[in-house]
């Protein structure tokens, strides 16, 4: 028996979809192989990993928590991703967003208002943007590589992050530990339920995917993004401004990454502390990339994603594994969703080649 | 006749996914043969020649050599039989002497020696003019495709292969490159001479082999057939001319070019030289020139893809254009047919209303606000491929699904059916089946007829002589005055191809 791959004629719409659903069994089986490996009982470590973290609603809310960020990044990086413009900085947007809106908190941390949550919001995109704005000036201007500028101003975003916590936002009443004040109450994301660390984040989270979704699929802006993305010469023809496009993805995917970590900052933390996100604007790029680079995909493949973060943990602690556990989870879904990418131009046929009968049209 | 046939072909199928371009495919050359494999774009000429030269390997079928089975592995293998090839698009190094390209493509046992002395030999026997030394980006396009030939020449061969060698030629370089193939013939080599234009085969070719969809349709001589004959074979449908009801070019002018000047973005590109040019409302003004004479360059700035430093230089019913965006000058009732339709006139992997929004956005209403009118835009495409009778099942089918001819027929179709004042395509019907070609030829046709004007770029002469009122030529950026087709040999137009007779500051148009 002979396996081999034939091209389809046109691409499976519906080998796009299914794709991502083969990678997430096949992941969970090779899991389950692994686990019997390690002499755990395969069944009850599925268990602990996909199912115990989601079964109480402190676990869902948790979830969401964890999703935020993925999600609000995932989107943006898809909108350029599809447009061939490579942003794989959103991790140091993330920082310098946080900073962005942290710093504000920080100013005023000792008045109360209502409009602190909301400045500080806006603060967190601008500064997100503007971290991406160089990237793309750079690129628009002297045609540099996106991909490494914007890689390489996520480490001088860390640097960043690392020199005002240990320096000139330490607390003074800290005990000279390298965070800052806690935020004061009204510089907090208010509660969505008691009790859970839910916040209003998660409901811009759901705001930007129904954004990204009408921009992607119905708006000028999305063709564009799709034309200049699937053929640079055909949105020349139509007039489309290519380095337009550049700024407005980068801006985009830049403020989604601001966004994202001043949730989690005010959100979920409620300091600045040296590490604000655990890599959430790299697990992103998995993130845009499961969810097919559509923003309800990426809203999916977000809460999948931050499960496996929750299911690392409580492996971790139940079943006494390895933190690594999360980026194996992370590593093989992403190897076996580009493995079965393949199925959405090729499709797998058994035999030695046979000469078809039929003639083309 | 007991002579063996230097090639035979004994029942060559080749199958790709969807599509047989070879079924049982048989064909025998003689020696000293002139042999024309004759067909349309994808009858499956080029995968034949393929297989024959060593690139592919066939799935079922057997090759005779000189009566003795073959099955060249490799290009080199057929080589050393005897089969030397000229492929349409040349692999020459630009920044290469003559001498020094034809060196890296032999055997190496062939470049010791004197290979400059005998490259001069050959080219001086068969009347090719070659300077071994010489660099290959000074060369005309005629030029580097003898360094093609004399480089398979210089191995002796007994076969030559011609894969449409005549599609960069002007009329004289034609009857020039087919005196040596006589004599070549005459001296006992075969050639396989791979065309679709039925006036060359018809004076050149011994023995025609006519193909269609991946199958002989019928082995011919040409000498007894007609022009049409052999194109009804080919098509499998009779020919219809196109016709036009009644000529009137004195219409206003609509679109005109003063004193046009551009510098090529392109590496190699071609820099537009002093163009003048007037195009009236209701004629067809075709542009004849070989490839890479500024027509792209030409095609780059009438679209608004470049932009110009002088405004004024292209006017679109007198209002000066030259700084209108693609998108503006769509406003301003232009229609553009890009030479590529994949990646180009079209986005590949988008569906048929996708491609119809493209273009028609702005000019169709298809957008509200910003927003995409789905359902306005699926029933301008699909009022686009009633109309122009493209073969597709839908038009939620990506571009790439369709056929070459079906997607141009759409392409041409969409930019007729936003009622444009002016129209300009380049080369409208290139690769493209010659049942649609008819069918887009009348389009522009009758689009003039209607009002508007029609400027068509094109490097086939046929075509332009059919559609055209007034015919110009482009050379080296340069273009001719244009004057009425009634006026104009094709010989006079091939001379102006090949740049005798252009003047270097043509008299002022205005």
């Amino acid at each position: 028996m002979l396996l081999r791959l034939e091209q389809r004629p046109e691409v499976s719409k519906s080998m796009v979809y299914a794709s991502p659903l083969i990678a997430v069994v096949l992941t969970i089986l090779t899991a389950m192989v692994m686990f019997a490996l390690l002499g755990v009982d395969p069944v009850k470590a599925i268990a602990t990993f996909f199912i115990e973290p989601i079964s109480t609603l402190d676990g869902l809310a948790e979830l969401c928590v964890k999703a935020t960020p993925l999600i609000l990044i995932g989107v943006g990086l898809a909108l350029g991703f599809q447009a061939n413009v490579w942003n794989i900085g959103a991790e140091g947007q993330l920082i310098i967003g946080a900073l962005a809106g942290g710093g504000l908190a920080l100013a005023f941390y000792d008045h109360s208002s209502i409009f602190l949550v909301p400045a500080m919001l806006v603060s967190g995109v601008i500064g997100g943007m503007a971290w991406a704005a160089i990237p793309a000036w750079l690129k628009t201007r002297y045609n540099t590589n996106e991909i490494l500028t914007s890689l390489m101003l996520t480490y001088v975003g860390l640097l960043v992050l690392s020199y005002l916590v240990h320096g000139p936002w330490k607390d003074p009443e800290g005990q000279n530990f390298p965070e800052s004040r806690l935020f004061h109450e009204s510089a907090l994301l208010p509660i969505l339920i008691d009790e859970t660390r839910l916040n209003v984040g998660w409901l811009l989270a759901l705001l930007v995917v129904v954004a990204g979704w009408l921009l992607i699929s119905r708006h000028i802006i999305g063709f564009q993004i799709k034309v200049i993305g699937m053929a640079p010469m055909a949105a020349r023809f139509a007039g489309f401004k290519e380095k337009r496009l550049i700024w407005l993805t980068l801006l985009i995917s830049g403020g989604c990454a601001g966004l994202a970590g001043v949730i989690e900052l005010s959100g979920a933390i409620g300091q600045i502390v040296p590490s604000i996100s655990p890599g959430y604007g790299f697990t992103a790029i998995i993130v845009a990339f499961l969810g097919r680079l559509h923003p309800v995909g990426v809203f999916f493949a977000g809460l999948l994603m931050a499960l496996t973060y929750l299911g690392g943990d409580s492996a971790q602690i139940t079943m006494n594994m390895p933190n690594a556990v999360i980026g194996v989870f992370q590593g093989m879904l992403l190897f076996f969703l580009l493995a079965s990418d393949v199925l959405i131009r090729y499709r797998v046929r058994i035999g030695p080649h046979k000469v078809q009968a039929e003639v083309a049209e | 006749m007991a002579e063996t046939p230097r090639l035979e072909l004994i029942g060559i199928t080749k199958a790709y996914p969807g599509v047989v371009a070879n079924n049982n495919v048989s064909l025998k050359v003689m020696p000293g043969e002139i042999h024309a494999l004759l067909g349309e774009n994808g009858a499956g000429k080029s995968t034949l020649v393929k297989f024959i030269y060593g690139v592919q390997k066939a799935d079922t079928g057997r090759m005779l050599w000189e009566g003795e089975e073959v099955r060249p592995a490799n290009p080199n293998a057929a080589r050393k039989l005897g089969i030397g090839m000229v492929f349409q698009h040349f692999s020459l190094f630009d920044a290469m002497t003559v001498e020094e390209n034809i060196s890296l493509g032999i055997s190496p046992e062939l470049t010791k020696g004197d290979l400059a002395g005998r490259i001069r030999e050959v080219s001086a026997q068969y009347g090719l003019p070659l300077d071994p030394d010489r660099y290959v980006h000074t060369l005309s396009v005629g030029e580097r495709q003898r360094i093609e030939v004399v480089r398979c020449l210089l191995q002796d061969p007994q076969l030559l292969i011609m894969d449409e060698p005549t599609s960069v030629l002007t009329p004289q370089e034609v009857e020039e490159l087919f005196k040596t193939l006589r004599r070549l013939s005459e001296e006992g080599v075969s050639i396989l001479y791979i065309s679709h234009k039925l006036e060359e085969i018809k004076a050149l070719c011994h023995t025609a082999t006519i193909m269609r969809m991946g199958e002989v349709v019928v082995e011919c001589i040409p000498e007894n057939e007609t022009a049409r004959s052999m194109a009804e074979m080919m098509m499998g449908e009779n020919l219809v001319s196109p016709e036009r009801a009644e000529r009137h070019t004195d219409g206003q002018v609509k679109l005109e070019l003063s004193n046009l000047n551009v510098v090529s973005a392109h590496q190699h590109g071609t820099e537009l030289k002093n163009i003048n040019l007037q195009l009236r409302a209701g004629e067809v003004l075709g542009v004849a020139g070989i490839a890479g004479n500024g027509q792209r360059e030409l095609m780059e700035v009438l679209t608004g893809e470049v932009l110009l430093d002088e405004p004024a230089s292209i006017r679109i019913d007198r209002v000066s254009a030259g700084r209108m965006d693609p998108i503006a000058r769509r406003g301003a009732g232009v229609g553009l047919i890009p030479e590529e339709r994949l990646g180009h006139g079209a986005v590949p992997e988008m569906s048929l209303w996708e491609n119809a929004f493209l273009s028609g956005a702005t000019r169709m209403g298809l957008q509200k606000n910003g927003f995409i009118q789905v359902a306005a835009s699926n029933a301008f495409a699909e009022k686009v491929v009633d109309e122009f009778r493209v073969k597709t099942t839908g038009v939620s089918h990506a571009a790439n699904s369709l056929s070459g001819g079906n997607l141009q027929k759409f392409i041409v179709g969409r930019e007729i059916m936003q009622n444009p004042g002016v129209i300009v395509a380049l080369q409208p019907t290139w690769g493209v089946d010659a049942g649609s070609a008819a069918a887009i030829r009348q389009a522009l046709i009758d689009l003039a007829s209607r009002g508007a004007a029609v400027l068509a770029v094109s490097q086939d002469l046929e075509e332009l002589f059919e559609i055209s009122d007034r015919i110009a030529v482009i050379c080296e950026g340069r273009m001719s005055e244009a004057r009425p087709v009634e006026n104009v040999t094709v010989e006079e137009i091939g001379l102006l191809m090949a740049g005798i007779g252009l003047e270097g500051e043509p008299a002022d148009a205005a």
